[in-house]
């Protein structure tokens, strides 16, 4: 078989995404269920109101900031599985500074953002010390810190920060309304945070393109032992990767907590972190590419939980084509790395 | 078993590694395939055997077009490729190496296979202990069972990519004494890819002679080795004089300096080098050399003793330290511990001017710099090539266009290790203008000739144990092969 080369681009860009719709159609088929009235409920609850499309960008801004940290990792050639846990760790450093500290919400509302960024670049840069100098593999370092954010998450919960009425599920009390990010009128929609959002990206879109730094990175990932020798200062590098990435990961914790809850609840992260690793694997690691992905995702991820209520389907099925999406976008990938391989 | 290649194509990137070759091999004869590093033998070698796949051009076995996409298919039809490092399995046994690759049912017979390995390896005269583990075979015995094993799958053409390196002498005797047999008696048919002309003179019956991706010539032997040279090359070489260069001030001072490897330890040793003097280091592979080297790079921290650089103590400093102060250091896997597969020859270049600590990069700039260095070393590339296309010639010209401009102390392991002639010569014109600038040189090879020519003096390896420096001018290979056989003082 021999396709003209741009043909078989073409294709392989194209049929993952159909391959995923025609699975998730299957999958509806067999739950006898409508695929077109399915599909049409996840894109009316996401977008019938303006609160509707509130949520669907206040569900981008975390995943398109993770994204972007973990742009950043991956281009040094780093798992960082531990974005969870720089998620929640900025959250707690929030929630902290908003229970404790006293100030006019103009001041109070940076200080707070900068705590976010501190406490999720802390864990990110514990985790690059169990790599750089405990020879700890980050995956394992980073699954280890997400338990560890968590259980720290429901401890403060359902300890030192529980409410006076009892500890429960719904988390802390409400922050001071000082400690409140701004909200565009009666819409649960925070502006600073899609404006923080963008300006991330387009950050590590020219970091990673147009910087000496970022160009180091991109050798450390490929060959950390040349460019050691070449006289990169690799360990500092990795470690500020992961700082960048974990003050990403704790400036959308902080969004979290201080302008979608308010409040700190036990999973505050809500696997956004996860969810941002399949988006940049969807991207083929292009920066630009991972914001409309994330939207797709934010999208499916608000206008599922109709599927509940119109079809008495499980609100997963939102899962289920992100993933089937990530995984034919793999398979296409892997394919095409072998064309490559046979042309060589 | 007639072999035709048909105008074969094959690039990597802007690199035309095979442009329209076209080559004949007749059956039952020895053809060379003769070519600087880069000239494309092992990428066209690599089609044949079903390595690769051509981007056009076919391939006709006794008159019938094939196409292989895989090596497998390539045994299948009677083709196979002896590497140059053999692709065996250390870890197993000679019988299990043997075994490996054949296709016939589930359950293996080992009995039959071991019969058979036996007979083949008493009709050529080699000595193969089938339960011996392959680890502990020397190259040349690795090689003998890889031909025995291709010779048992029913192969009829047998490709030999740079055969005798890494041999000695008496294997390469039996080993050219078994490929006439081959083919004399067997009627087998063998490619032969070398750069050495004495191989080839003394083997071949037809020799093609690639340049530049292309045929330069197809050659019956016998025939002049000056014609050979001039096919290869375009032009004559003629060896660079030595020129006599004033030594300046101690660079480098190594003051009872002990080391250890996992597996050797390099103890109590002291050397003084001057700026723009160059030492070589001899010995087998493993005896020293690069624990010392590396040593002098800062990579490896002496357990006693003390290093200093122009008179500074840089004992237990790091290797960025020793960068800093004018050390660079190049290793002998390229790929691996030189340059960055995946990046571009432009985005090395942008690396190797960090310390000009610019924080956002000139592409225009850094194209027109990088053009001009592609320019200026020769390399067969272009400045968006992936550096891990090119060849192993061109590869060592990027390293050497990549060094700093002013440097102390070049530290190198085998600097024209795969190099053609004419590219060896390139690599020690550059390291000579270096010398000339009051860089001191330090390199290992293990090629005496190279050690003898190019040294002001010369340190031998022999288990660890390092000579005294001997005067390049006061030795001969004979008493360097003393020494590196630790056979002590010659004289």
């Amino acid at each position: 078989m021999k396709l003209p080369k741009r043909l078989a681009d073409l294709l392989l860009t194209v049929a993952p995404i159909a391959l995923a719709f025609a699975f998730t159609t299957l999958i509806l088929w067999a739950a006898d269920a409508s695929p077109g009235e399915a599909y049409s409920n996840i894109w009316s609850g996401a977008t019938e109101n303006a609160t509707k499309i509130s949520s669907v960008l206040m569900a981008w801004v975390p995943l398109a900031l993770c994204a972007a940290g973990l742009l950043v990792t991956f281009t040094a050639g780093l798992w960082n599985i531990g974005v969870e846990g720089q998620i929640a760790v900025g959250a707690l450093l929030v929630t902290w500074v908003a229970r404790n500290i006293t100030l006019p919400a103009v001041a109070l509302i940076p200080l707070l953002l900068l705590s976010g960024m501190l406490g999720g670049a802390l864990w990110g840069v514990l985790c690059g010390l169990l790599k750089t100098h405990g020879r700890v593999h980050e995956i394992f370092a980073g699954v280890g810190l997400n338990f560890v954010a968590a259980a720290l998450t429901n401890f403060l919960i359902f300890g030192p920060w529980k409410p006076a009425d009892g500890a429960t599920m719904s988390g802390t009390d409400p922050f001071p309304q000082a400690a409140w990010l701004p909200r565009l009128g009666n819409l649960p929609l925070v502006p600073l945070a899609p404006i923080a959002a963008l300006l991330a990206v387009a950050a590590v879109y020219f970091t990673l393109k147009g910087t000496l730094w970022g160009l180091e990175l991109k050798a450390i990932g490929k060959n950390i032992r040349s460019a050691f020798l070449m006289g990169i200062p690799t360990n500092r590098h990795l470690l500020l990767s992961f700082a960048l990435c974990g003050a990403l990961g704790g400036l959308a914790g902080a969004i979290q907590a201080a302008g979608v809850r308010q409040r700190l609840i036990p999973g505050i992260s809500a696997g956004y972190g996860f969810l941002a690793l399949l988006v940049v694997l969807l991207s083929g690691y292009r920066p630009l590419l991972t914001v409309p992905i994330a939207l797709f995702f934010a999208l499916i991820g608000v206008g599922s939980p109709r599927l509940e209520l119109r079809m008495q389907l499980d609100s997963s099925l939102g899962g289920i084509i992100e993933a089937a999406l990530v995984l034919f976008v793999l398979l296409a990938n892997g394919i095409r790395t072998q064309l490559a391989g046979r042309r060589r | 078993m007639r072999i035709e290649l048909q105008g074969i194509r094959k690039s990597f990137g802007d690199v035309r590694a095979n442009d329209g070759i076209s080559v004949t091999v007749e059956p039952a004869t020895i053809h060379g395939l003769l070519g600087e590093n880069g000239a494309g033998k092992t990428t066209l070698m690599k089609i044949l055997a079903g390595y690769l796949i051509p981007d056009s051009g076919g391939v006709l076995v006794d008159g019938r077009a094939v196409e292989f996409a895989s090596p497998a298919e390539a045994i299948a039809m009677g083709i196979s490729m002896l590497h140059q490092d053999p692709l065996d399995f250390p870890p197993l046994s000679v019988l299990d190496n043997f075994l490996l690759a054949r296709h016939e049912g589930i359950l293996q017979d080992r009995r039959n296979a071991r019969r058979e390995l036996l007979q083949l390896s008493a009709r050529f005269g080699f000595t193969l202990d089938p339960d011996a583990f392959v680890h502990t075979l020397t190259v040349g015995e690795r090689q003998q069972l890889e031909i025995l094993r291709l010779l048992s799958l029913g192969v009829e053409l047998i490709i030999l990519d740079e055969p005798t390196t890494g041999i000695s002498a008496p294997q390469k005797v039996k080993l050219f004494e078994t490929l006439q047999r081959l083919v004399q008696e067997e009627g087998k048919s063998i490619v032969f890819v070398s750069h050495k002309l004495a191989e080839i003179e003394e083997l071949c019956s037809q020799v093609t002679i690639l340049r530049h991706g292309r045929v330069a010539g197809h050659v019956i032997m016998p025939c002049p080795a000056d014609r050979l040279v001039e096919l290869m090359f375009g032009q004559c070489l003629t060896p660079t004089s030595r020129e006599s260069v004033k030594l300046g001030q101690p660079a480098l001072r190594l003051d009872r300096v002990s080391v250890s490897s996992y597996r050797l330890n390099v103890s109590n040793v002291s050397l003084e080098v001057q700026a723009g003097e160059v030492i070589g280091l001899a010995g087998l592979e493993g005896n020293g050399q690069q624990l010392l080297l590396r040593t002098c790079a800062g990579l490896k921290h002496p357990l006693t003793g003390r290093v200093y650089l122009d008179g500074q103590d840089m004992t237990g400093l790091t290797f960025h330290r020793y960068r800093d102060a004018g050390v660079a250091y190049l290793p002998a896997g390229r790929l691996e511990e030189g340059l960055i597969p995946g990046l571009t020859l432009l985005e090395h270049f942008v690396l190797a001017s960090r310390q000009e600590r610019t924080f956002v990069i000139d592409w225009p700039d850094a194209q027109t710099h990088t053009n001009r260095t592609i320019e200026g070393f020769h390399i067969i590339g272009s400045a968006d090539t992936p550096v891990e296309s090119l060849s192993g010639g061109n590869q060592q010209r990027m390293l050497l266009a990549l060094l700093r401009p002013s440097l102390r102390l070049l530290l190198l392991e085998h600097p024209t290790r795969g190099l053609d002639v004419e590219s060896a010569l390139w690599v020690w014109d550059q390291l000579l203008k270096r010398r000339l600038q009051g860089t001191a040189i330090l390199f290992i090879s293990a090629d005496l000739d190279e050690i003898m020519e190019r040294s002001d003096r010369i340190l031998v390896f022999s288990g660890g144990v390092m000579s005294e420096p001997i005067h390049a001018s006061q030795t001969s290979c004979e008493e360097l092969g003393y020494l590196i056989g630790g056979k002590g003082e010659a004289s």
